[in-house]
């Protein structure tokens, strides 16, 4: 034959999709809540998101190229998404320097040394907070209150307060659930006018994002669900049963549970392949992060239930295995 | 609407091509070769010398063991030789060459476009027909009919599944088979209905066909016990498992056959050959197979006998379209890329794919991100990532463990991966692997 023909094994066909489009969807589905953060944070907000991101693509495309010798593949994206997400897990205010060694560990420890995209056990995002959090404890827990786009002028903190996640805590901590007054009124909670990280304060853009990302079918409903029905159930037990315990609305609405449970939680790489591993991991975190904002040291406990069950996770690839066809065996 | 109950992809369909296109027969060509094994199973033993002088429809090959099928004359000719060929995927078979003379078909060969309806035959006489005739599953797997017909000891039928699903994008020669002979598919169903005494019969189509449902409801609603349930398009609902679970809600176990839950499935172009050899003694030695491609002006669905060289068969409708980087013998999901077409059309082709070039090649791999897109897809409850896994790894015990042996090669996984893994490929190589160490393990046991 004249013309050689292409062999390959079926099948023939691609569904289209790529890493670099699951990325980009998570990306566009990050939008609304960075745009409540400018318009809350004004252009700190920026500036740590904007120093992340940079950071972290050419801290991916140094080590890679350099340290590894493997050709960068920062086109994926998902070295953006790492820097946008770590940003949105960061004050404001916070001193670009550090936004940068966050961001060196979140790609270099968290991501890089497994071996880069794919092989990470642990959320690198949260790596680089974590790590952030336990060497900055101050800077890393002094919010700027949101006073929107036009007073906020660049790390000039106008005003800090604590945010609603504190004021629980000093609550539970008297058992005095008079001191819960302090909180914003749960209409500034849904919008994202309260202190706090800055991709964590707007429920309503998270949960759109959230919405988007189900329908693009980037992540499934089995990790958020789970999370947030856990979460609901557990605090409402404990409000119910111990003095000075926030209800559940406020559990819910604070402290990154949202962006944890809809962003950080569903990571690819991190998180269990099954259905049921999902749910199980889910309700994993859920209990984790009431249990450490009940009695934890810290006020927050996302971060460290994301990644206490990241650790998990191969457990539960292991154990938890999908429904297979036919269960039952030929006798 | 029902459909099966794990997994599955949404491929797109790109039946626009050659759907509604009617069946066109093809000429004869001048040689036919006429491959002993169509089937799976043992090959066919041929029963003609070189030299001797065939009839269309005469038994020129008898089936080499009880899994294994008959072979007929398909053209009427001299036997010039009895050889072996190579397929266009390697594999290498004997085969009977035939030099074309006229077209003279057996005395007893009902060619008449009439319809016959009544059957006096006992059930024993029909399966025996259907064996005769060398009837295999038209679907794609070519099992022999009359084996899937004969239930083994304290067995029963209870359904009969009439497959109109073709749920590989691309083909529509079964689509056009209900439309143009959906009275002859009902009575062949009601003939398998009677061999196999059972009472009940489902023809699953998929919804993207509604008039094909729309016909065989018209037609079913004369019949008594046959139904026609349109089925949620979903890719592998052709699969038998899965046409079984979507049409019954029943999951036949794992390494068991679809008898287990008291099914038999055939598809509907096996129900049209059935048809025609117990009503009209013809045997099987031709089938409606779907030519089409993006760029391939004569997209259709054509009548080819067995043994015509494919390249006659495309060269008659314009040669292989301009850019073309891939032909696919089948559809774009299970078919299998032919490094040429000097292979003859048999049981086996139900279809040809031209793929342009950009489509061809594979892309390169990335990193598995750990999606578990490849999990949801499978439709058998696999993990692919993690069987590609232990393949790269040689560990085939442990594939075994999780369960290769259930895999269907669908694709789904790999359509659906985000990063391109070729993870079929590592599975296909456990299933060879693992299926072996089982046969050497029963082997053992039986010494």
């Amino acid at each position: 034959m004249a013309k050689q023909l292409i062999v390959s094994p079926a099948p023939h066909a691609h569904s289209g999709d790529s890493v670099r489009k699951n990325m980009l969807n998570v990306i566009i589905a990050l939008v609304p809540a960075f745009l409540v953060s400018l318009y809350a944070f004004g252009w700190g907000a920026l500036m740590v998101t904007a120093t992340s991101v940079a950071a972290c693509v050419l801290f991916e495309w140094l080590i890679a190229k350099y340290i590894m010798k493997q050709q960068p593949t920062i086109c994926d994206l998902s070295a953006v998404l790492t820097g946008l997400l770590l940003a949105f897990n960061l004050p404001s205010n916070l001193p670009l320097w550090i936004v940068i060694v966050g961001s060196l560990v979140a790609i270099g420890v968290g991501k890089m040394t497994f071996g880069g995209l794919g092989q990470n056990p642990f959320n690198p995002a949260l790596v680089g907070r974590v790590f952030l959090l336990i060497s900055f404890p101050v800077q890393m827990t002094t919010w700027p209150r949101p006073l929107g786009f036009h007073s906020a002028m660049p790390f000039v903190d106008a005003e800090t307060g604590a945010t609603p996640l504190a004021a629980m805590k000093e609550a539970i901590k008297a058992g005095d659930a008079s001191l819960l007054d302090k909180l914003p009124d749960l209409w500034d909670m849904t919008l994202g006018m309260m202190g706090g990280s800055l991709g964590e304060i707007s429920a309503c853009a998270l949960i759109l994002g959230g919405i988007y990302l189900l329908c693009t079918k980037t992540i499934t409903w089995h990790i958020p669900v789970s999370i947030l029905c856990t979460v609901a159930i557990v605090s409402g037990i404990f409000y119910l049963t111990i003095p000075g315990a926030a209800a559940p609305q406020y559990h819910l609405l604070t402290g990154g549970l949202l962006l944890g449970a809809i962003f950080m939680a569903t990571d690819y790489v991190t998180s269990p392949m099954s259905a049921w591993g999902q749910i199980i991991y889910g309700i994993g975190i859920g209990v984790i992060v009431v249990v450490i904002r009940t009695w934890g040291a810290y006020p927050e406990g996302m971060s460290f239930a994301i990644l206490i069950m990241n650790a998990v996770t191969p457990l539960l690839n292991m154990y938890i295995r999908p429904k297979r066809f036919g269960e039952k065996k030929k006798a | 609407m029902r459909t099966f109950r794990i997994g599955g992809v949404h491929p797109h369909d790109n039946k626009q091509y050659a759907a509604h296109q009617p069946i066109v027969e093809c000429a004869l060509p001048k040689q036919a070769i006429v491959p002993l094994a169509q089937h799976i199973g043992a090959p066919a033993q041929p029963v003609v010398a070189v030299g001797a002088k065939v009839k269309v429809g005469e038994l020129i090959a008898k089936a080499g063991g009880f899994v294994s099928a008959n072979v007929h004359a398909p053209v009427s000719g001299t036997v010039t030789k009895i050889d072996a060929i190579t397929d266009s995927w390697g594999g290498n078979m004997p085969a009977i060459f035939i030099d074309v003379e006229g077209d003279e078909w057996l005395p007893t060969i009902d060619k008449t476009p009439n319809v016959v309806r009544e059957c006096n035959l006992e059930p024993k006489q029909i399966i025996d027909k259907i064996a005769d005739a060398g009837i295999v599953g038209l679907g794609g797997a070519c099992f022999p009919t009359h084996v899937k017909l004969l239930p083994p000891p304290g067995k029963k039928a209870e359904v009969l599944i009439v497959n109109g699903v073709e749920c590989e994008p691309y083909l529509t020669c079964d689509h056009q088979l209900m439309l143009e002979h959906g009275e002859e598919i009902l009575i062949g169903i009601q003939l398998l209905m009677k061999a196999l005494n059972v009472r009940h019969a489902i023809i699953g189509i998929e919804n993207n066909k509604p008039d094909a449902i729309k016909r065989m409801q018209e037609l079913a609603s004369r019949a008594l016990g046959v139904e026609v349930m349109p089925l949620k398009l979903r890719y592998p609902q052709g699969g038998e498992k899965q046409l079984i679970d979507a049409c019954i809600g029943r999951q036949v176990p794992s390494g068991a056959l679809p008898i287990e839950v008291g099914a038999v499935v055939d598809n509907v172009a096996t129900i049209y050959a059935i048809y025609e050899a117990v009503m009209k003694n013809k045997p099987l030695i031709s089938r409606v197979m779907t030519i089409t491609g993006k760029d391939f002006k004569k997209s259709g669905n054509y009548l080819v006998r067995f043994g015509t060289p494919l390249q006659e068969v495309v060269d008659a409708l314009g040669g292989v379209p301009e850019g073309t980087g891939k032909v696919i013998g089948g559809g774009p999901m299970m078919g299998r890329a032919m490094s040429h077409l000097d292979m003859p059309a048999h049981k086996r082709t139900s279809g040809l794919l031209f793929m342009p070039e950009a489509e061809s090649q594979r892309p390169e791999e990335d990193n598995c991100i750990r999606c578990a897109k490849c999990v949801q897809a499978c439709p058998m409850g696999l993990e692919p990532y993690l069987l590609s896994k232990l393949a790269n790894l040689e560990r085939w015990e442990d594939m075994e463990k999780h369960d290769v042996m259930d895999c269907i090669d669908c694709g789904c996984c790999v359509f659906t991966c985000p990063s391109h893994r070729r993870l079929l490929d590592g599975i296909r190589a456990g299933k060879g692997k693992v299926g072996a160490m089982i046969r050497a393990r029963q082997a053992e046991q039986k010494k």
